[in-house]
């Protein structure tokens, strides 16, 4: 099992990595999620060796201090893949086996074409693959070598929507059936919780909770995490006997009796029938549903409505309540080693 | 690895072979003539008038040559790099013909398109020889530049020549800067033309130094000169280092990507790139034409030594004594060339400081620009300090010769080296590659048509080489050009068909090393 104890990054005297502590199981995939520069691709660098870190990085209590990249074992997926432009896509998946001296490789790496979708791809040019081919290959170059840990940098963020989601299951269901231990660095919540069995949110350079993606989603430790995790609304409420009292109706979610603070994800609101009256402001078309901005007696809000019934802006409706679009602040208890007892 | 700062002491380590040839055969004669003539003229010198208008001259030209070979070379670029047409080949081998041109032979070949010489032929026969210089170095890194950022920039509404000066230049700029640092080099120390196209008018410091060293005996002039000459060397490097600073990562493609069929006004570049290489050929044909004015009498006489014996060699000898002194010369600065480059681009990964790197980087430009003749001198006052007295070995001329070709091959494959994405490198090393493993299975491969290109390139300097070469080479192993040089200077006419005809093979011998070059496929080398 990987062990990261107080490692900092700093990149001259400004720390992008500060004093973070981080466990994987073995078999298990952590994702680290944040938004964008929050050192989140950083603290996978130095877990890789490519950085020089400050503190402990252990794998199996073996202090990996003095480890070289080449000898960590740890596989790396790269954002744009970084196939090697001069071999071919059986010759960049073969790399890692040859490095490790393996001499008959072409049953693994058809196995492991295969595994990722791309039988008899072996001969071609990688230049002449999709993005999302390309990121396969390097899927497969990187699980070739039986890596102990893989690493994961933004994966699947260079692939258009589609592709990406598709690409998430796949990459999901093939990181459990293969028992891989991984770290997947995201920005993207959909994506850590498609991949990951546990969720650490990371915010400038820190870590600022783990759990599992149902713990996260639902119980943000602070408002910045929740907002990052999709709540645009946030207002006080009461918990009583297994059920919230919230301004806008009852909500049966768990909580210790006593005031709370929630956050509410425009999905918490449906316009239709309904206890809250409101009034719309704007209307968008999303995927699956419109996303409309509202005006309601506690002030202005984000709600959603089916897409069979297009809203006119400007006239009113009424409001119900969802209580999966709700999530409720729970701060954790500021201990050193907060997000294991979590 | 997780402290401190991996390889930087194997990075030194490497290149400690290259500083230390550097400190053995340039720095310490240099040092050493240029101490012989330290005196209280020195400062007489320094403060007249006539010595700085000679520096004024010769930047002045040098920088005005440097300017004609980029602006022919980058068109020559463009074709070589960016097409895939009938002929390229030619024009491959073409632009490497003047490299080896004896500089006598040339300064003739303009003056007789020139009358008098002046300071026009003598900037056009400067560039004359430094098109190569910038048509390959640059097309050497353009042929590997995704054409994908100049189709976003054609689709965001650029012209096709806002597109050029705005995405695909900047993309160059290291090319460009790189091989300009080296024309300007080459031009300021330009030596053969200057002396026979500037009459007794126009002198640069290096004629200055010749005159001053060979024919007045006035060491204290010279060692004043040779220092001035090496400040304003080290002032232009520094300058160009400084401008190559920014250099960019890129996302290198394989050749096949990047070159095809020619659209639109791209056409109006092939053309321009042809009607340099159609001027490359003027000075070149009428060369040929001359060695034919008797019939065959010039090439009959390459079996002999000229006429009543002028030369202590015959010609078939001076070809042998050329490509041996060639091949020695061209190893030796692959070698030291590679392990500098090695010995940078680690330092550029460890987080070194970028003035370290710059000091080496131009430390081994320095060759380049300080006179052959003192160097010349230098070799003689010092080399005998070494065991087994080098002076009257038959590596002294390749030593010289590896001097001045090292900075080439350093310039040719550290563009290419350094544009490779780090990440890559980095995919290689998670995937169990060790540091040399790297090199092996990354870089090499990404850089080995450069290397060929390295290669070829050192061998045609090294076969054209004048200053040095005939300042440190015995008569009985005169090169190919010295000879030619002698035989110029000598009368007779059988002596002027010879030399014309001499000059004919050694054009026939570089292209077809350089052609032989080119098409060497190592490997998996030839689809990248």
């Amino acid at each position: 099992m990987l062990r990261v104890e107080g490692v900092t990054v700093r990149y001259g005297r400004v720390p992008a990595v500060s004093s973070v502590d981080m466990e994987i199981a073995d078999g298990e995939v952590l994702a680290l999620l944040g938004p964008s520069g929050c050192g989140k691709s950083t603290l996978l660098r130095a877990v890789a060796g490519l950085e020089p870190a400050d503190g402990v990085i252990s794998w199996d209590g073996v202090d990996l201090s003095g480890v070289p990249v080449h000898r960590r074992g740890f596989g790396l997926v790269f954002q744009d893949g970084q196939l090697f432009p001069h071999r071919t896509v059986a010759g960049n998946v073969a790399f890692g086996l040859r490095m490790a001296g393996e001499r008959r490789v072409e049953g693994r790496v058809d196995e492991l074409l295969e595994l990722v979708g791309l039988e008899g791809f072996g001969p071609r040019r990688v230049t002449e693959l999709s993005g999302g081919e390309q990121q396969r290959v390097a899927l497969a170059r990187a699980l070739a070598p039986r890596p102990r840990l893989l690493l994961l940098d933004e994966p699947l963020s260079a692939l258009d929507r589609s592709l990406r989601e598709q690409l998430a299951i796949d990459l999901s269901r093939l990181l459990r059936d293969s028992g891989t231990t991984a770290l997947v660095v995201t920005h993207d919540h959909d994506e850590a919780f498609t991949l990951a069995s546990r969720v650490a949110v990371m915010r400038a350079g820190r870590i600022v909770q783990t759990g599992t993606p149902e713990q996260v989603w639902r119980y943000p430790t602070d408002e910045d995490t929740a907002r990052f995790l999709g709540c645009t609304t946030f207002m006080d409420g009461t918990a009583l006997n297994g059920t919230i009292q919230t301004p806008f109706g009852p909500a049966p979610l768990t909580a210790p009796d006593g005031p709370v603070r929630l956050g509410l994800r425009p999905t918490a609101l449906h316009a239709g029938p309904g206890p809250t009256p409101a009034t719309i402001l704007t209307a968008v078309h999303r995927r699956d549903h419109i996303r409309l901005t509202v005006t309601t007696s506690a002030g202005q809000v984000d709600a959603i409505t089916s897409i069979t019934t297009p809203p006119t802006p400007g006239t009113p409706t009424t409001l119900s309540l969802a209580p999966d679009g709700l999530a409720i602040i729970t701060p954790t208890p500021k201990t050193p080693r907060a997000h294991d007892v979590l | 690895m997780a402290h401190g700062r991996p390889g930087l002491t194997g990075a030194l380590a490497t290149a400690a072979l290259p500083l230390g040839f550097l400190a053995v055969f340039f720095l310490w004669p240099v040092v050493a003539i240029v101490r012989l003539g330290l005196g209280p003229g020195v400062g007489a010198v320094l403060s007249s008038p006539d010595t700085w208008s000679i520096v004024g001259f010769t930047l002045g030209q040098a920088a005005a040559a440097t300017a004609v070979a980029v602006l022919t070379g980058l068109p020559v670029a463009f074709l070589l790099a960016r097409t895939s047409l009938w002929g390229n080949g030619f024009v491959r081998a073409a632009v490497m013909v003047p490299f080896v041109l004896p500089t006598v032979v040339v300064g003739l070949a303009f003056r007789s398109l020139f009358g008098d010489g002046g300071p026009l032929a003598i900037i056009l026969a400067n560039a004359f020889f430094n098109v190569a210089v910038v048509a390959r170095t640059v097309a050497a890194l353009w042929s590997h530049v995704d054409r994908r950022a100049e189709d976003a920039a054609r689709s965001l509404g650029a012209s096709r020549w806002r597109t050029f000066f705005s995405v695909t230049l900047p993309v160059l700029r290291p090319a460009i800067s790189s091989s300009a640092a080296v024309v300007f080099l080459f031009c300021a120390t330009s030596f053969g033309v200057v002396l026979l196209l500037g009459g007794g008018e126009y002198a640069t410091l290096e004629t200055e130094i010749y005159l001053r060293t060979v024919q007045l005996f006035d060491l204290t002039g010279a060692a004043a000169l040779s220092m001035l000459q090496l400040a304003s060397v080290v002032a232009v490097l520094v300058i160009g280092a400084i401008l190559r600073r920014r250099s960019t990562a890129l996302r290198l493609r394989g050749r096949a990507d990047t070159a095809r069929r020619p659209v639109g006004g791209e056409w109006g570049i092939v053309a321009a790139a042809w009607g340099v290489v159609v001027a490359l050929m003027v000075p070149i044909v009428s060369l040929v034409a001359k060695s034919f004015e008797s019939g065959l009498d010039g090439y009959r006489a390459i079996g002999g030594t000229g006429f009543r014996g002028s030369l202590q060699v015959t010609g078939w000898e001076a070809v042998l004594n050329s490509l041996r002194a060639a091949t020695d010369a061209t190893w030796l600065a692959l070698v030291l060339g590679v392990l500098t480059c090695v010995a940078l681009v680690t330092l550029g990964r460890t987080r070194a400081r970028p003035s370290l790197i710059e000091t080496i980087d131009t430390a081994m430009m320095l060759p380049l620009g300080v006179s052959a003749v003192t160097v010349g001198f230098g070799y003689l006052i010092t080399l005998d300090a070494l065991p087994g007295d080098l002076r009257t070995s038959p590596l002294l001329v390749p030593l010289a010769q590896a001097l001045v070709v090292t900075p080439l091959v350093i310039r040719t494959l550290l563009p290419v080296l350094r544009s490779i994405d780090d990440r890559l490198r980095q995919a290689a090393a998670t995937l169990g590659a060790a540091p040399w493993q790297v090199w092996r299975e990354v870089d090499i491969p990404l850089a080995a048509r450069s290397f060929l290109a390295a290669t070829a390139f050192a061998y045609a300097v090294a076969l054209g080489e004048f200053g040095a070469t005939s300042f440190l080479a015995r008569p009985e192993s005169a090169t190919l050009p010295v000879v030619i040089g002698r035989l110029v200077a000598r009368p007779g006419e059988l002596n002027n068909q010879l030399a014309y005809a001499s000059c004919t093979l050694l054009m026939l011998v570089t292209v077809a090393i350089v052609i032989t070059v080119d098409r060497l496929r190592v490997g998996s080398v030839g689809e990248f």
